[in-house]
């Protein structure tokens, strides 16, 4: 049995110990946004933050979860990230869209440590989460334009 | 019921027959142009109610075909009956129908239905798409690959529409009693100016739910001024935010009540197959519930199974830890030894002699015999996987003599009619569901996959989800082929290229299809190689036998990658070891604007599934994307220490592209990419906004592939199984600047495609700026550290 809470709400899952978070989020508890792209946490589709930090779901034990607070895709929305999901419309970054949660969940947790970042910030934190449709330009515009976003609320709150 | 004249129609229609290639691409549509406006006929015909195959209007000679495509060729064809893409409802809301497959390009489920709308003169903000299940009958092709589906789905989506707003004017007209003639239709109303009468879509969903369809000769179809969403580029795609909020289905996705997961072992070398297993410590992990043989078929067997052992758990995690504790004995069968190193050595010997003659203009023979200089190269290009981020997966549920499944697939209807066959099922038991697709890049052309989940599911009898892991996606492809291109040019005294042969050795795609088929079919062929445009009096294209030792398929713009790359490169190396600037060689080698038919000198010449005299080969087109890219980009201008540019072209997809690509290589030979500038001229465009981000994947894409693309087999198996040893480039490697640059070309000419010919220029471009940038020649792909110092 691992407790923890999910986009605010509470979760008890029987299930394996050293089963993938990933899967846990997935098949067990059926939210989908979260995705598989490779089990090694090469890729970075499947991000999720765990305490407000982005972590690899695929290559997370359940057991390292117990008591932790975790976000998914579903859950972003309700934050500050919400500008995340603005820029990414506005530009029109996705092409599949099957890796945008993912660097959607990164590019939040990105702008909230460097609210201005430079390109360099940018591929440093942004190099986990890969791309095949290689939307990789507009996901750097999208970031500053977010983080841009974010600091004018700042100034105007 | 027919009302008003159609006199100016008939007469200003040309027929294509009657179109020569030199003057065609600009006369297509402006006969129907100069009609359309002033025609008002709706002939509305008997058509059985509702949508029923037979009430299906059929674009060709019966139709207002004013550009033939290939679209008819097509299984199943086109369709264009508004009953079966548009649903009114008395709220307004208009559902279209996207019958083709979205994975990125927006086409399917943006574009297509943004035409339509427009025709129909639909407010886009009350317009909710769904998506199609697979059914060619009543939807007409579905095959989403070829960069066909604005291309061949342009003027049917019109009519589509169209029709649909002659239905709703012909509605309003009747319960107002007036001639149609004074009604029209205009933003999701219909207007009656003399009486100020209004009435809006949603107030005539009843009437027009069940109306015959006029016929498509009758439709007036938009002045391309009158477009609202056609070619502005100014909607959205309609998934960006269920993408953003991970609200949106993918085929991973699908969840179903008492649904099981389930990953395979297959069999590790092509044409193997499994001789015995063991599954007791694997039934041992926790949350596995089966363990099962999965029928495979021998190899080369199309799209079907390799079979192996399916491991059934009540999630993914536990199916894939069960899988490791599977013990399996597997026969690797004949392609035990395939070894990618030994390989090459094999087709470059191959591609030194002679090979079947494919292409034959003038005698090269005789221009090498004379010529005063002999300029030879070797190219070479390895196997690629496709890693769609997505992996194949499928759900299914085979109950009760009936099947059912959702999934991610290019081919909806041929995945249809191999669920059929393999399940032995009757056609109307039978339902694909198509869900998004996180990448394709003809990966997902291939049902493999689904066919796994649905026997799967049928030896369970429970729905299951069958999700492959990236090992499986890597080791388990149907690869892009691996080839040889071996060219010589024969140069006079004066120093213009006199004689061309061009040798091309590569595992053929139909060896998936066929045992014994060692040559490259004609959609190979014609892919930047018999049709090769240069203004040279003496071509020889030669194919040398290559047997296929693993499942070869097609990756986004096929044999375009590696026959591109070969001759921009040499095109590139003739320059330099002439004198000459790459870009002015380059337009000397296409030479005047002019119509190129290989017809004559290419046996079974295939021009993308396309009528020539639609889409002929024109080199005007090709010298402006080479001039306006070059332009753009600032051939010529001063760099860096470090940098370079270069230039190529290509013809794919019936599209026109140039890319002009700047690198930097700094001292230790790390490669970087400031900027990148591509011009397409595709034709009549829909929307420009997702051509750019086509382009620009199909750049950072080229990078990726050009510096990391290799798949190499050793004993029979693939050496790469993830992103560790399979990469892909991350942002930190991204090109800094892409400037793409579209050819407005108007409506007078045909949409081409999009989603595939941004990839073929890009490798040998690179290469290009790398030499202009290093001296150095990278004639093996991919780069890896061929730059390292």
């Amino acid at each position: 049995m691992t407790s923890f809470t999910i986009n605010d709400r509470s979760v008890t899952v029987d299930v394996e110990e050293d089963t993938p978070l990933l899967w846990v989020i997935r098949d067990e508890i059926g939210l989908t946004g979260t995705k598989f792209g490779c089990g090694i946490g090469m890729c970075g589709v499947c991000t999720v933050h765990v305490g407000g930090r982005p972590t690899r779901s695929c290559i997370t034990p359940v057991r390292a979860v117990e008591g932790a607070k975790i976000t998914t895709i579903e859950g972003l929305a309700a934050t500050a990230a919400h500008a995340v999901q603005k820029a990414w419309i506005d530009l029109q970054v996705p092409q599949c869209g099957y890796c945008q949660p993912g660097q959607i969940m990164q590019a939040a947790a990105l702008i909230r440590d460097f609210p201005s970042p430079t390109d360099e910030d940018i591929d440093a934190v942004m190099s986990g989460n890969l791309c095949r449709c290689m939307t990789y330009v507009r996901i750097r515009a999208a970031i500053k334009q977010a983080a841009a976003a974010l600091r004018g609320e700042v100034t105007n709150g | 019921m027919g009302f008003v004249d159609n006199k100016h129609l008939s007469s200003a229609v040309m027929q294509p027959d009657q179109v020569s290639p030199d003057q065609g691409r600009r006369s297509f549509l402006q006969g129907v142009l100069a009609a359309g406006g002033c025609i008002l006929a709706v002939d509305l015909l008997p058509a059985r109610a509702g949508a029923a195959p037979a009430a299906v209007i059929k674009t060709g000679a019966d139709a207002m075909s004013v550009f033939k495509t290939g679209a008819d060729a097509m299984p199943h064809g086109t369709v264009n009956n508004p009953h079966v893409f548009i649903t009114i409802d008395p709220s307004g809301k208009v559902t279209i129908i996207a019958a083709r497959v979205e994975m990125g390009t927006g086409a399917a489920r943006t574009s297509l239905p943004l035409i339509i709308a427009d025709e129909m003169e639909a407010d886009w903000n009350h317009v909710v798409i769904r998506q199609g299940h697979g059914d060619e009958t009543y939807f007409g092709n579905q095959d989403t690959d070829g960069s066909r589906s604005v291309r061949h789905f342009f003027m049917p989506m019109r009519q589509t529409g169209a029709a649909m707003r002659a239905m709703l004017v012909a509605a309003a007209a009747r319960r107002w009693n007036v001639p149609a003639s004074e009604v029209r239709a205009e933003n999701h109303q219909v207007l009656h100016a003399a009486s100020g009468r209004k009435l809006s879509y949603g107030d005539l969903a009843g009437d027009v739910a069940k109306m015959p369809v006029p016929a498509a000769e009758t439709l007036t179809l938009k002045q391309p001024e009158e477009f609202r969403y056609i070619g502005k580029g100014r909607i959205g795609m309609v998934d960006l935010f269920d993408i953003t909020t991970g609200r949106a289905p993918y085929g991973i996705d699908t969840r179903l009540p008492g649904m099981k997961y389930a990953v395979i072992a297959r069999p590790p070398v092509v044409g193997g197959k499994l001789v015995s297993f063991d599954a007791t410590e694997a039934l041992k992990v926790p949350g596995v519930e089966k363990v099962l043989e999965v029928q495979g078929w021998p190899w080369p067997s199309k799209f079907q199974p390799v079979g192996g052992v399916a491991v059934i758990a009540r999630n993914t995690g536990a199916a894939i830890k069960g899988r490791e504790a599977l013990k399996i004995t597997w026969d690797d069968g004949p392609n035990a030894t395939y070894d990618s190193e030994a390989y090459r050595k094999e087709i470059t010997a191959t591609a030194q002699k002679p090979g079947l003659v494919v292409r034959n203009d003038g005698d090269a023979d005789a221009a090498f015999a004379k010529a005063a200089r002999v300029i030879t190269a070797d190219y070479y290009l390895p196997h690629l996987a496709h890693v769609s981020m997505e992996p194949p997966c499928a759900t299914a549920v085979v109950a009760d003599g009936k099947c059912e499944v959702w999934a991610p697939v290019q081919s909806p209807g041929n995945t249809f009619e191999e669920l059929v066959k393999t399940l032995g099922l009757p056609p109307e038991a039978v339902k694909v569901n198509v869900t998004l697709l996180g990448g394709g890049f003809g990966r997902k052309s291939k049902c493999d996959f689904v066919l796994e989940a649905a026997l799967i599911a049928r030896d369970v009898k429970a729905p299951v989800k069958l999700v492959w892991t990236r090992d499986d996606d890597i080791r388990h492809d149907f690869y892009h082929t691996v080839s040889a291109e071996h060219l010589e040019a024969a140069i006079d005294a004066g120093g213009k290229v006199v004689g061309w042969r061009h040798r091309s050795v590569a595992p053929p795609i139909g060896s998936t299809f066929a045992a014994g088929v060692t040559h490259e079919i004609p959609i190979e062929l014609g892919m930047g190689f018999v049709d090769l445009p240069y203004d040279i009096a003496n071509i020889r294209c030669e194919n040398g036998e290559a047997q296929a030792h693993t499942r070869i398929g097609w990756f986004r713009s096929v044999s375009n990658i590696p026959h591109g790359f070969a001759v921009q490169s040499f095109s590139a190396e003739l320059a330099h070891a002439l004198g000459r600037d790459p870009k002015d060689f380059l337009l000397d080698l296409i030479g005047p604007a002019r119509i190129v038919d290989p017809r004559a000198t290419a046996e079974k010449f295939w021009n993308y599934g396309e009528p020539f005299e639609t889409y002929p080969i024109d080199t005007g087109r090709l010298r402006h994307v080479v001039e306006l890219v070059a332009e753009k980009a600032g051939w010529g201008r001063k760099l860096p220490q470090g940098h370079g540019l270069g230039i190529a072209v290509h013809r794919s997809f019936v599209s026109y592209i140039a890319t002009v690509v700047e690198v930097a290589v700094d001292a230790r030979g790390n490669l970087s990419v400031p900027r990148v500038d591509t011009a397409i001229d595709c034709g009549a465009f829909v929307n420009p906004e997702r051509i750019r981000s086509q382009i620009e994947g199909a750049a950072v894409m080229g990078l990726s592939l050009a510096k990391y693309g290799a798949l190499t087999f050793k004993n029979g198996r693939a050496e790469q199984a993830n992103f560790d040893d399979f990469p892909v480039i991350r942002i930190d490697e991204a090109p800094q600047v892409t400037h793409t640059h579209i050819v407005d070309s108007g409506y007078n000419v045909p949409p081409s495609g999009v989603g595939e010919p941004g990839v073929p220029p890009f490798a040998p471009a690179l290469c290009n700026a790398i030499f202009a940038a290093t001296g150095k020649r990278l004639r093996q792909m991919p780069i890896g550290d061929q730059l390292a110092i």
